[in-house]
């Protein structure tokens, strides 16, 4: 822990003492107060990490917290997850610049929840494995699949990632003045630290604790701003409506998800995608059975739920208190310091003062930071897992698997810095729907039919789910983002910002057809074994109590 | 799980009505979310000046209370399964237990 509070102080100063000129002109006052606050719960999170880490030995108690982590612990776990940088930065900086569009978004993140519950929770729960490959890999092939869900799992992880990078990287910079540059490299050794020396266990209980201050917090922020408008959340969008340049269109969608295909395409991707995301998927294991499962869902949905609603009235109050006289105090140059992701940043300084955003900041990076190295994690070890141990180098010793996982977890970090960099000015929510298209293009339609179609082999599986993430991954290059904005080129070749459409229906269809001109023997094989794990997957039978490896 | 289970869990009448009610229950609230949801997409995506009709005099557009409801509605959908689920379904998987314990 010291040794963190000791490199980012040693990178603070080093920053300061390196500002440039052109840096030193956009460079903001240090805010003494909010520094401290954050350090205590920065410093205080790290602290839960290594206490946790330090009563964790086993594999199993890795994964699945001894089986015994409660539905409520999971639901607040799974909800913490979920209101990570994208959800509270992203979408009130989204309502903030484009008004409802935001709100889309968070309908769209929600609804995902029930889909998973009635479709997935408890055949996931009782089919009662580690991770989502072993799911697919209970009846076919180790190796194809293992490769497949590597891949999916690294474009998925990377995506995520560099939205967590975007935003912590700003929040760095509006905290403490520093470039945007040395931010994101900051962020990206700390979270190398943090990897190697946390744990994967110890993020359920900083997710636990920080959805507790994160909703509390919000929850202040959202009361404050109706304060000013006695409560009435008609008085504020009046405002609302009368400072933002969009006026009136701030109500309705428009701007931002402009064509029909575009809207249908980010509905698909929003609503399937969380069913594909490793790291949620993952949490349903670490419940002691089916009933616990379902409740967890329950609680995080209320949690999620409740969460973006109060993060529309945060967003609606960014536009009226950052658009105020006083509320110039926050640009520089015209532009939102730190970028229009630092909205519900610069409204809880508005709101409660120095200490407020002190304490907003704090429990912004520290989820940023818990998000960020449960993802590499679980990057590195698809890598060094999955990849290396499982198709690589099938003989490899467990020293070599462990080295290989360090040094993808520098790899994923350097790879986070880069094109944490590159997409500087990019709304981290709308990344994150990129992520979900990747997750409901690649994971969720194999992970679906290997859990309800008999006739799923393992050519189908893999031809089929390669299919949908090359189109994901392929298809968010050649966009307008990517392909546009960061590389620069005049027009892009795929027209629209949100692949899912198509990328999901190239997978069930690659799917369904390389699994029914599947006529080998090992297919008929996967076939047969679909009988018993429909059983198991119905009662639970076999899975029952802490899971049996 | 050798096959001679397997078949005599498939020919348990709990199993059996385990499986079709949940299923059937499962299928029923799923298709309401993603009805309510598509509805609310496709909105946007072929008729957004409908979400922009405003209630009253004021800038207050139904937008909003729709995307509030869909939040509400889709945890209140939670809560109906899981207090279905964690009662009569768990009840069936028990009685169910119960009657092929010897093999498991």
């Amino acid at each position: 822990m010291f040794r963190i509070l000791a490199i980012i102080s040693i990178f603070a100063v080093a920053m300061f003492a390196a500002g440039d000129a052109t840096f030193e002109a956009s460079k903001r006052d240090i805010n003494i107060p909010a520094i401290i606050m954050f350090f205590i719960f920065v410093g205080g999170t790290l602290g839960i990490t290594y206490w946790a880490a330090k009563k964790t030995k086993s594999a199993s108690d890795f994964y699945t917290a001894g089986g015994g982590i409660t539905g409520f612990q999971n639901g607040m776990a799974i909800a913490g997850d979920y209101m990570s940088a994208a959800s509270f930065l992203g979408l009130s900086g989204l309502v903030y610049l484009k008004g409802y569009d935001g709100l889309v978004y968070a309908v769209g993140f929600l609804v995902g929840w029930p889909v998973i519950l009635f479709l997935m929770a408890e055949k996931l729960r009782n089919l009662g494995k580690f991770t989502f490959a072993d799911i697919a890999a209970y009846r076919l092939a180790q190796k194809e699949i293992r490769t497949l869900a590597a891949l999916g799992s690294l474009a998925v992880v990377t995506l995520y990632l560099i939205a967590q990078m975007v935003g912590s990287g700003k929040l760095i910079q509006v905290l403490f003045g520093l470039e945007y540059e040395y931010a994101v490299i900051l962020v990206g050794i700390m979270m190398i630290v943090y990897v190697t020396f946390g744990g994967m266990l110890a993020t359920t209980w900083v997710q636990i604790i920080k959805a507790v201050l994160l909703l509390s917090g919000v929850t202040f922020m959202a009361a404050m701003v109706l304060s000013h408008y006695g409560f009435s959340f008609e008085a504020l969008a009046s405002k609302a409506v009368e400072t933002h340049n969009l006026g009136q269109a701030i109500m309705a969608p428009g701007g931002f998800i402009s064509d029909p295909v575009s809207a249908i395409s980010l509905g698909m991707a929003l609503m399937l995608g969380t069913a594909g995301l490793p790291h949620v998927l993952m949490r349903f294991f670490t419940v002691g059975n089916a009933k616990e499962a379902r409740k967890s869902v329950v609680y995080a949905t209320g949690f999620i739920g409740y969460f973006y609603l109060v993060i529309a009235v945060i967003g609606l109050g960014a536009i009226v208190f950052l658009n105020s006289p006083e509320g110039q105090a926050y640009f520089v140059d015209g532009k939102l310091f730190g970028g229009n992701n630092m909205a519900a940043i610069h409204l809880s300084h508005v709101v409660g003062g120095d200490i407020f955003l002190g304490f907003i900041s704090a429990v912004a990076f520290a989820t940023i930071l818990a998000v960020v190295s449960g993802l590499t994690l679980a990057g590195a070890s698809a890598i060094s897992h999955d990849l290396y141990a499982s198709v690589i180098n099938p003989n490899c010793t467990e020293a070599q698997e462990i080295s290989i996982s360090k040094k993808s977890t520098i790899a994923i970090g350097a790879v986070g810095v880069v094109l944490g960099i590159a997409f500087e000015e990019q709304n981290i929510a709308f990344m994150v729907g990129l992520a979900f298209a990747i997750a409901a293009s690649a994971n969720f339609p194999i992970l679906f039919l290997s859990i309800y179609w008999s006739k799923l082999t393992t050519r189908g599986a893999f031809i089929g789910g390669l299919i949908g993430l090359a189109t994901a991954v392929s298809l968010v290059i050649l966009g307008p983002i990517v392909w546009v904005k960061i590389l620069g080129n005049a027009e892009a070749i795929f027209p629209y910002k949100h692949p899912a459409l198509f990328s999901v229906t190239a997978a069930f269809v690659g799917i369904w057809f390389f699994s029914v001109t599947d006529k080998s023997e090992r297919g008929q094989k996967e076939i047969e074994l679909f009988r018993p794990q429909n059983v198991r997957a119905e009662t639970g039978f076999g899975a029952d109590g802490a899971v049996d490896h | 799980m050798d096959n001679k289970l397997v078949e005599r869990i498939e020919s348990n009448p709990h199993y059996q009505e385990l499986v079709s009610k949940r299923t059937s229950f499962a299928v029923k609230l799923g298709i309401f979310v993603l009805a309510m949801f598509y509805a609310y997409i496709l909105t946007i995506a072929f008729n957004p000046s409908v979400l922009g009709t405003k209630i009253g005099e004021g800038v207050m557009t139904i937008a909003f209370p729709v995307a509030a409801a869909i939040i509400v509605v889709s945890f209140i959908t939670t809560l109906i399964y899981v207090s279905r689920a964690n009662n009569e379904f768990e009840d069936l998987t028990d009685k169910l237990r119960e009657d092929v314990k010897d093999d498991l």
